[in-house]
């Protein structure tokens, strides 16, 4: 049976290691330490545990203060409550002085599920990256969110890293190594790229599987670091490729997509065709039923990357 | 006179839920006092910091000078006789903080940061200019002695938590200073911090209120009135003192008794005159945010001697 565990789930396990590890580790939370699993961390350092109560906003200035004294904070709460609700906050305590506080979100995305709208970020990597001095991070699985949370507290800036509520597959192989800012070819192809971040790497790679049996072999980068973009291993695969699908659980503007698409229109311009929330809220639903309605699906990228191999073949003729 | 609102019906009969043992000791022992000689160096270095403050927003065509002149001669006190911080080593680890909250009013905290030798006075003279160490609000990666960047009003008593929480972590005496503007304080993240300062008993922070009565658009009281401001802080779980802020024995003694105070933060509320010093600006809320021409700098300078 292939594993699962959910990447919030493994950001706790991970937390409680770097604790161990690092004394100057603390963590901060506003109410929600069970579903975030701060709480793991919470019960063996309890004096290194803030517990804000429902006060985003004093919750990462209080991060701040501890960065501005030499502590490494995780700031963690849902998606929709550690970006909108607290963005002059991330722009002014944390961006703009470049302090090293780690914003730790759990529950992105549509598949936040039955709670809805209010409660699905799906433009958090949107804030997140247009913010100088940030790194946007969002991890393929369990596995890679482990290997993220180690990376980034070693690295001394802010960061916001994205992870979710279900559980996920695992589809990091063993001992691939993580590193910011490099993506990782997961599976070679001539035809066109895949590029993912998220959930949305397992779901590309089954596409890719499909497409490999219509016969176009599409390679898969998990460009798992948003922020700053791999260009150079984008930019290699679009000049092999020669056609690009972007897949994430977020609005199609200004995330994965925009990114890719701003990056390609300047230096190698290919087609781009977005797979993501096409600039509407979310609702109720399972998460399953949700990815299905907003195409967020193996079949769906399969349509898409069909489309843009045939728009290459459209631009050659011309 | 420094008035311990500690010692209000409020706290006496429990309604703010802090514990009665944990209230301040007040009997003026152990206070150090300010001399006849230190009350006159204080004042002639207020008044040239006074003098440092209108000319940098003159020469910049652009500043607040108003909140400048009411909330300096509390940052001569803490500057000056308070805090234990290094010009030569200003990210010392174990320095006392001050964020300065209210930040639009950084003039002075640059005018006073200069005379202790943090930068060159030369410095001043690029308040606000292109590519200049000093920003038009404070910014910490660029001014020496800035210990938190500031502007967007609210937020800088959750980083000061946040600073208190650290040297609580490391066991060091340090302590952390936040001043706070009163219009300021309508920002709701100050109230969330405010609930944090005390769950946490934070008795190494203490904050101050540079209580001008006037904001932008108006008299604080009539824009959004604060009152009753010190029962608001009280019930808030804090020790407050309340007292003439530019008067230097009652800033310092409220600041020792601050320091005394066990189990919960202490905030001074300082009752002082938007532009004080400056006849023609005080209590004026035209002086918020409008640079002074030629004319009328000579005007103030003459004033200020």
């Amino acid at each position: 049976m292939q594993e699962t565990t959910a990447t919030r789930e493994a950001y706790g396990q991970a937390l409680v290691e770097l604790g161990r590890r690092y004394s100057e580790v603390v963590v901060l939370d506003a109410d929600l330490s069970k579903s975030t699993r701060t709480a793991l961390f919470a019960g063996e350092f309890p004096l290194r545990f803030f517990n804000l109560g429902i006060s985003e906003a004093d919750m990462m200035g209080t991060a701040a203060g501890l960065a501005a004294s030499g502590y490494i904070p995780f700031a963690s709460t849902f998606g929709v409550f550690a970006t909108g609700r607290v963005y002059d906050q991330i722009r002014n305590s944390i961006a703009y002085p470049r302090l090293n506080v780690k914003i730790v979100a759990t529950h992105t995305g549509i598949t936040v599920g039955e709670d809805g709208a209010s409660h699905q970020a799906l433009e958090d990597i949107a804030l997140m990256r247009v913010l100088p001095n940030m790194t946007v991070v969002a991890p393929a699985d369990g596995y890679q969110t482990a290997q993220a949370v180690k990376a980034i507290a070693a690295y001394n800036g802010p960061v916001y890293l994205r992870l979710g509520r279900p559980k996920v597959p695992r589809v990091i192989p063993p001992e691939l190594p993580f590193t910011l800012g490099k993506a990782q070819l997961l599976r070679p192809g001539r035809d066109l790229t895949l590029v993912a971040a998220g959930i949305m790497v397992g779901i590309a790679l089954e596409a890719a599987a499909l497409l490999q049996a219509e016969g176009l072999e599409a390679a898969v980068l998990n460009m798992h670091t948003i922020k700053p973009l791999d260009g150079d291993l984008l930019l290699q695969q679009a000049m092999r490729t020669g056609a690009v699908v972007t897949a994430e659980e977020h609005s199609i503007i200004g995330g994965l997509g925009g990114a890719v698409a701003e990056l390609l229109g300047e230096s190698y311009p290919v087609p781009v065709l977005r797979a993501g929330i096409r600039d509407i809220f979310g609702q109720s639903g399972t998460p399953e039923a949700l990815m299905q309605k907003y195409g967020l699906t193996a079949q769906a990228l399969v349509q898409l990357a069909r489309a843009a191999v045939q728009m290459k073949s459209q631009n050659s003729k011309v | 006179m420094v008035k311990d609102s500690a010692a209000s019906d409020l706290l006496k009969n429990g309604s703010t839920g802090a514990r009665p043992e944990e209230r301040t000791e007040t009997g003026g022992k152990n206070l150090t006092l300010l001399s006849k000689t230190d009350l006159e160096v204080l004042s002639s270095k207020a008044v040239s910091l006074r003098r440092d403050i209108l000319t940098m927003i003159h020469n910049a065509a652009s500043g607040h000078p108003g909140g400048s002149l009411s909330v300096i001669d509390i940052l001569v006190i803490l500057y000056y006789k308070v805090m234990r911080v290094d010009p030569l080593n200003p990210t010392d680890r174990e320095r006392d903080r001050l964020v300065f909250s209210k930040g639009h009013a950084c003039p002075a905290l640059y005018a006073v940061l200069a005379d202790r030798g943090f930068f060159p006075s030369a410095y001043l003279e690029q308040f606000r200019r292109l590519d200049s160490p000093l920003q038009g609000h404070p910014d910490m990666r660029k001014t020496p002695g800035v210990d938190f960047s500031t502007g967007s009003l609210g937020q800088g008593l959750s980083a000061a938590n946040g600073m208190a929480l650290a040297a609580r972590l490391d066991g060091s005496p340090r302590r952390v200073y936040v001043v706070l503007g009163d219009g300021e304080i309508q920002e709701g993240q100050v109230w969330e911090a405010a609930l944090t300062t005390a769950h946490y008993r934070l008795d190494n922070l203490t904050a101050f209120l540079d209580y001008n009565g006037l904001q932008i658009d108006g008299w604080v009281r009539d824009v959004k009135s604060l009152e009753p401001v010190a029962a608001k802080w009280k019930a808030f779980g804090w020790h407050v003192l309340e007292c003439d802020g530019h008067d230097y024995a009652l800033l310092l003694e409220a600041v020792q008794r601050a320091r005394a105070n066990r189990g919960a933060p202490t905030i001074i509320i300082a009752k002082t005159v938007k532009g004080k010093g400056v006849p023609f600006m005080e209590n004026r809320e035209e002086w918020h945010g409008t640079a002074p021409g030629k004319e009328d700098l000579a005007r103030a300078l003459s004033a200020l001697q």
